[in-house]
């Protein structure tokens, strides 16, 4: 076990100098580009974390409805007549006559059918059907809601990314968590507030018109202005949307002296705002975003430009806000913040002074503790400590690891920890070296008898870091990546660090008497 | 410098004394309870800083009172200046909510003041991390008695993992006990409390089976005596220095890590000393001999 070749020990001393020069790209600034560091936390260095949960029930609804129309048009082209269909909270309940049950059946259980797709990926239907005498019941399946949800969430987190970008905050991190939350990192940021406000709102725009009665064709509904309260009954005709849009900005109108938020539309959009325009003058056009009217100007004249302006009171801040929201586009539905941290800056730099501080005070004590008790032993032990200290924050580096507070106490631990292997070995040699006179035997003993041991403690501590690992969220997560590579390192420097110092040690004093005290 | 202290004479009374401490522990648990935090309860907390010499913590909270958040808790935290506040909270999604309450604070309170961290948990999220967190500590100790039952015979593992049992549920009565916040932290702490326990179990256990396999002659309840006096040093060295380390955490690393380091503090000395007083005595009810790890090597 003492035994090393000049080829390992010129390989340890290049791995352990390579290391001193990674971990000591964080305290250096080198300004290259590529130069890897330790990425502070978001309670070290001060910013806010959201957890976002999109509310999926108006997309499922919205999907089951189309689907509704997609089956009655579909029966219509097959010529198979349908007695009923109506949709029952989430489920689809189709009435057809005897005689067509069987030919139903085999089309809704056809991997080639459109109208209830299969998904090889997932082996299974979008609609789970089940037949009762004539009528089929059906019911989106697990895979066919998980579509349904993965699409609307890629769709908002691409708004909620156009969002936060137009805020302009420094490397936002944006995450997809499960099938329907976002998690939203913002560094730097101490009030969330306005961030929160702009992403607490879908932006759903539309242009609808005034409807005289209410037995119209595509349905009226009444919705409210928000500045007078005043109830308008609208037709459910969408002239516009905001996906129409293709820019926003907030303007002053030199006119009135009012704030507004200016628009353009695409072609599209600027046929059907002229038309309408023109067929409805007179007639009040309802701005609508997020299901209250927030105009309602009467129309004058042919819109025929493809631009216009909304005015609605608003105060430069808000006329900012909303031409933020109509650029970035609406959200397929409606998100929860179901989880917010924020920190503020000076919190954190408080932290990280109250880490360092215990670390150092920490790393002193246990250095004490041991040259006090092992005196030219306890020295290697420390200098063993010191290396492992640089070999962690050098694989933290490499792993461009996030460093939180309890992720400082992790390798507070660490410290505290680490000599263990050290002093197995220590009381195991003083054991050999009572019973073998030749120090070079009682040595090896001491190291090899002691292996299975350290191995041993170590893993139990590795399989509880693993499992804190998965489980963990956040700043916790920090603290067992520490507490895995802390125990990781130890090992390395324990087997070759220690045992290299040792080693020359005892071949230096070969003949005399050594005594670990 | 040889020990020999009669660790197995006080094998019986200490027993006693932990399953009184684990009794005691468990009423405690199910009669009071633990205190959970934001991340297990779900709420807001707001840690607050208040710049005057010496703030009174009931202006505090009188003006937090007139602010209608419902029932409110406040305590000091750290230094003077430092104060946490806690409440309930229907719905999250206000965006204007803690701007509001700063602003409507500031009529209140004539002192300047920061808000130096705002948490907000929802219920949905509070439930999951506290799911998350059971699942997890009952999985660490699961995998321990699967490793230990690989590594030694079943009678080693059963002990092993009774130590660990000692220290998980006696270190959450003190908990309990003195009403001490338990949240996400604290659930690291207690793993990292599973493995250094086991560690400790595991030194200890490699020696008793390497001396059944070298004494023939030795009955379990003196080989156990004489395999702890052996670790001793060892014993009492790494405790030490890991105590040590976590001291200064508990001192100096600030106030958000005082309930982890002090978890761990407890569960450092729990696990040491359960690692002698509960798995050694363990291995004697279980009569366990030369030919119990004999018996595996063939």
């Amino acid at each position: 076990m003492l035994y090393f070749s000049k080829l390992k020990i010129t390989l340890i001393a290049l791995f352990t100098l390579f290391m001193v020069m990674v971990s000591s790209s964080n305290f250096l600034d080198l300004d290259l580009d590529k130069q890897k560091k330790i990425k502070l936390g978001l309670d070290l260095q001060g910013g806010s974390y959201l957890l976002l949960e999109l509310d999926n029930e108006p997309v499922i609804k919205q999907k089951l409805q189309s689907k509704l129309l997609e089956i009655k048009d579909y029966f219509k082209k097959n010529k198979i007549k349908i007695l009923s269909l109506k949709l029952d909270d989430k489920l689809i309940k189709l009435k057809v006559s005897k005689d067509d049950v069987e030919k139903i059946s085999e089309i809704f259980s056809d991997k080639e059918s459109t109208i209830n797709p299969y998904y090889f990926q997932y082996k299974a239907h979008q609609l789970d059907v089940k037949i009762n005498g004539d009528v089929f019941n059906l019911e989106l399946s697990k895979y066919g809601i998980i579509l349904i949800k993965n699409a609307s969430l890629d769709q908002a987190i691409e708004i909620v990314r156009k969002r936060v970008d137009e805020v302009g905050t420094n490397e936002p991190n944006i995450l997809k968590r499960g099938n329907d939350r976002i998690l939203l990192e913002l560094p730097g940021l101490d009030n969330p507030d306005r961030i929160k406000s702009l992403l607490g709102k879908t932006a759903d725009l539309a242009f609808r018109l005034e409807s005289e009665s209410s037995n119209e064709s595509f349905g009226t509904e009444k919705l409210k202005l928000i500045e007078t309260g005043e109830e308008l009954l609208l037709s459910k005709r969408v002239i516009i949307s905001g996906d129409n849009l293709v820019d926003a900005s907030p303007r002053m109108d030199s006119l009135n002296n009012q704030t507004v938020v200016s628009f353009t539309l695409d072609r599209v959009g600027s046929k059907r705002f002229a038309q309408a325009t023109k067929r409805n003058i007179g007639t009040r056009l309802a701005i609508v975003l997020d299901g209250q009217i927030i105009s309602a100007p009467v129309i004058r004249d042919v819109i025929a430009g493809g631009s216009g302006q909304i005015s609605g009171g608003f105060t430069f801040q808000s006329a900012t806000d909303l031409a933020l929201l109509l650029r970035s586009g609406a959200l397929p539905a409606p998100l929860n913040i179901i989880e917010e941290r924020t920190v503020g800056p000076d919190l954190g730099q408080d932290s990280i002074n109250a880490g360092i501080l215990s670390l150092i005070i920490g790393f002193l004590l246990v250095i004490g503790f041991m040259t006090f008790k092992y005196r030219i032993f306890g020295i290697i032990a420390n200098f063993t400590l010191i290396i492992n200290l640089i070999l962690l924050i050098s694989i933290l580096t490499l792993l461009e690891a996030t460093l939180t507070l309890p992720g400082i106490a992790g390798i507070i631990l660490t410290v505290g920890m680490a000599v263990d292997a050290n002093v197995l070995i220590f009381e195991r040699i003083k054991e050999e070296t009572s019973k073998e006179k030749n120090n070079l035997i009682a040595f090896d003993n001491g190291y090899s008898k002691s292996k299975i041991t350290i191995l041993d403690a170590n893993i139990t501590t590795i399989i509880a870091a693993i499992i804190l690992f998965i489980f963990g969220s956040g700043p916790v997560k920090g603290f067992s990546i520490t507490l895995c590579v802390g125990i990781l390192t130890t090992l390395f420097s324990v087997f070759f660090i220690a045992r290299l110092l040792t080693s020359i040690y005892v071949k230096i004093n070969k003949h005399k008497e050594i005594i670990i005290k | 410098m040889k020990k020999d202290y009669r660790f197995n004479q006080y094998y019986k009374s200490l027993n006693v004394f932990s399953i009184a401490l684990i009794l005691l522990s468990l009423i405690f648990l199910i009669f009071k309870g633990l205190n959970y935090g934001v991340d297990f309860k779900g709420g807001t907390l707001i840690e607050i800083r208040v710049e005057t010499e010496k703030p009174d913590i009931e202006i505090l909270r009188s003006s937090f009172n007139k602010l209608n958040l419902g029932k409110i808790s406040i305590k000091n935290f750290g230094s003077d200046n430092d104060f946490v506040v806690k409440f309930k909270r229907d719905k999250l999604n206000d965006p204007e909510f803690i701007e509001n309450l700063q602003r409507n604070l500031s009529q209140e309170l004539t002192q300047d003041f920061s808000f130096r961290r705002v948490e907000n948990v929802g219920p949905k999220v509070s439930s999951e991390l506290l799911k998350a967190g059971v699942t997890a500590i009952c999985l660490s100790l699961m995998a321990m008695l699967i490793y230990i039952w690989i590594r030694f015979e079943w009678q080693f593992s059963v002990g092993a993992i009774a130590a660990l049992f000692h220290d998980v549920i006696i270190t959450l009565g003190i908990f309990s006990a003195l009403s001490l916040e338990i949240n996400l932290s604290i659930v690291a702490a207690v793993l990292t409390i599973v493995g250094y326990s086991m560690n400790d179990t595991v030194v200890i256990y490699d020696r008793v089976r390497e001396n059944l396999k070298k004494y023939s002659d030795i009955k379990i309840f003196d080989l156990t005596n004489l395999s702890i006096n052996e670790t001793l040093s060892r014993t009492i060295i790494t405790s030490s220095t890991t105590l040590l380390a976590l001291l200064s955490i508990f001192l100096f690393g600030g106030e958000i890590l005082k309930g982890f380091s002090l978890a761990m503090i407890l569960g450092v000395i729990l696990g040491t000393y359960s690692s002698i007083f509960i798995a050694n005595p363990l291995l004697v009810f279980f009569k366990v001999s030369q030919k119990t790890v004999l018996k595996e090597d063939n």
